[in-house]
């Protein structure tokens, strides 16, 4: 991967002079690809990790990880099932896997009876959907490589040979 | 008490600035550029490893040299690394860390009056360990060289008492390094003279302009070369106390001997964790090194920008930076950014003698703390 977008995926407030500076390039020209990258759609789009659990309760969301078995259409197979899934915007993500189920999709909702509704009335009934397994998720302790937990201060001693 | 301690150790000046360390460790919320160690953990597999190795109940002493599968692994890896040939049955020893290694080294071939060649600016311990091996040490300048050992300033620093030059590269706190063709040079020299080398190789997977040649590696070199290495930087495993001595047969059992008597063994725990190390480890390595190399260039510009210069370093962790421009010496520099700043870097006298304009700072710091030093150190030289 391009030396720029692993920056910028650690951190995506790097600014374009400071990675020229950690790169030994032009920062115009940072730009130039940051600008190409979004335009091509590599980069999509720019994000803070939040720690859900340490937010006020009310705020608090209900997450479930959802089995689906769907019937694949004829000449589109799984993708076109998959976008009238995925276009709800209680989905938050969604994966076509291998294994006993074919969708694995991530809802997200205010409370448990919103994402059982979710699943009830609107997905469960999709033509072509042939069955789900729907998991509550009970806690968070690592995503996207983040560990959801304040780590400890460093212990290293301030000043050393 | 003068009759109580010995003169030798009486003779061993404390640091000049340990009270400077002390004003730094008793201030709180300073951003801290003078650690020399990595500010990344032991990654997890490593960690685990040792974790493991005490659920099985690994808790016992090792054999004096070290876990035969630890040297087993270490001399598979020079040999593939840099085609270093090692037999793990008694050319390989497993040490405290370098600093055991370079003591044990040391007191193995000093005579009293033997003279150790240091090239300065150095790492601390070369001189006191010298000396309380009973040798001489007699350093040698390097600043007008681009801090590095020429062959005219080694073969001028040999007399017949010289018994090894200590080498370091990539090398704390300057982070130049040796090419093979400049190593190769000094090699003709220390061959010529017959004296050895003493390779203190810490720094060597943290090499970023051009590939580390181990001393031990160039023509005729072995016999007359301790090579030593560890765990400590490349794996940010400071802490588990991890490094290896290689070199000629004797050497390494007269290493021995000494090891046996003092430390006995490295902690199990630790030879476990460096076992995994060396299997697992090389992605880790490389990340980290990915992350210092985007630092230095960070660094370096930034440093530049406010006036502040040095010399490029090829490796390690290091700047050692000239602040002439700021008109102060080093303590006060470094003293007086530390009050009005909070910054903290170590004094380049911490090195050797005559490097009073000079500062160590150390990468080893995330970017957010390495901007906002870079602001701060701004601020106080606006301010002067």
């Amino acid at each position: 991967m391009d030396e720029i977008l692993e920056i910028l995926e650690k951190d995506a407030r790097t600014r374009p002079e400071e990675i020229a500076g950690m790169t030994k390039n032009d920062a115009a020209k940072v730009k130039q690809a940051i600008k190409k990258y979004e335009k091509e759609g590599v980069i999509l789009k720019y994000k803070t990790v939040i720690n859900k659990e340490l937010i006020r309760s009310e705020d608090a969301e209900v997450r479930a990880l959802i089995e689906v078995n769907i019937v694949p259409q004829k000449d589109l197979g799984f993708d076109k099932i998959a976008e009238r899934i995925y276009s709800f915007p209680e989905v938050a993500s969604c994966y076509l896997i291998s294994g006993s189920y074919d969708l694995l999709v991530v809802v997200e909702g205010k409370n448990i009876h919103t994402v059982s509704s979710f699943v009830a009335e609107k997905l469960s009934c999709m033509e072509n959907v042939r069955g789900t397994v729907t998991h509550f998720l009970l806690k968070k302790y690592k995503e996207d490589g983040v560990v959801l937990k304040r780590r400890e201060e460093n212990k290293r001693i301030a000043i050393s040979y | 008490m003068s009759d109580i301690i010995s003169k030798k150790v009486e003779k061993i000046q404390p640091s000049g600035i340990r009270a400077f360390f002390d004003l730094v460790l008793g201030m709180e919320d300073v951003i801290s550029l003078g650690v020399g160690e990595p500010d990344f953990v032991t990654p997890w597999q490593i960690r685990e490893a040792g974790i493991y190795s005490l659920e099985q109940g690994f808790t016992s002493y090792t054999s004096n040299k070290g876990l035969y599968k630890l040297r087993l692994s270490i001399a598979n890896h020079l040999k593939n690394r840099y085609g270093l040939e090692y037999n793990p049955d008694d050319e390989i020893l497993i040490t405290v860390g370098v600093s055991e290694g370079l003591d044990l080294a040391l007191r193995s071939i000093i005579n009293p009056g033997d003279k150790i060649v240091i090239p300065t600016p150095c790492y601390v311990s070369y001189g006191p360990v010298t000396e309380l091996a009973g040798g001489i040490p007699v350093y040698v300048n390097t600043k007008d060289y681009g801090f590095k050992l020429t062959p005219r300033l080694l073969e001028k620093s040999i007399d017949k008492r010289t018994k090894a030059v200590v080498l370091n590269y990539p090398a704390n706190p300057t982070g130049i390094s040796y090419t093979r063709k400049e190593l190769g040079e000094l090699n003709k020299i220390i061959l010529k003279h017959k004296i050895l080398c003493l390779s203190d190789e810490i720094y060597a997977e943290l090499a970023y302009d051009f590939t580390h040649t181990p001393f031990a590696s160039l023509h005729q070199a072995r016999n007359n070369t301790i090579y030593l290495d560890g765990f400590s930087k490349s794996y940010a495993m400071t802490g588990w106390r991890v490094g290896f001595a290689c070199g000629p047969r004797e050497i390494i059992a007269a290493m021995t001997k000494i090891h046996q008597y003092t430390i006995m063994c490295v902690p199990i725990t630790s030879q476990m964790a460096a076992c995994e190390a060396l299997h697992t480890g090389k992605k880790d390595i490389e990340e980290m090194k990915r992350e210092y190399q985007r630092r230095r260039e960070y660094l370096l510009r930034g440093l530049g920008s406010l006036g502040l210069t040095c010399v490029r370093p090829a490796g390690a962790f290091y700047l050692f930076t000239c602040i002439d421009k700021a008109g102060l010496n080093d303590m006060e520099f470094a003293r007086r950014l530390l009050k009005e700043q909070k910054v903290a870097v170590v004094p380049g006298s911490a090195f050797g003698n005559g490097f009073d304009n000079y500062i160590r700072i150390s990468y080893t710091s995330n970017f957010d703390n390495l901007k906002e030093a870079i602001e701060r150190i701004a601020v106080f030289l606006r301010k002067l």
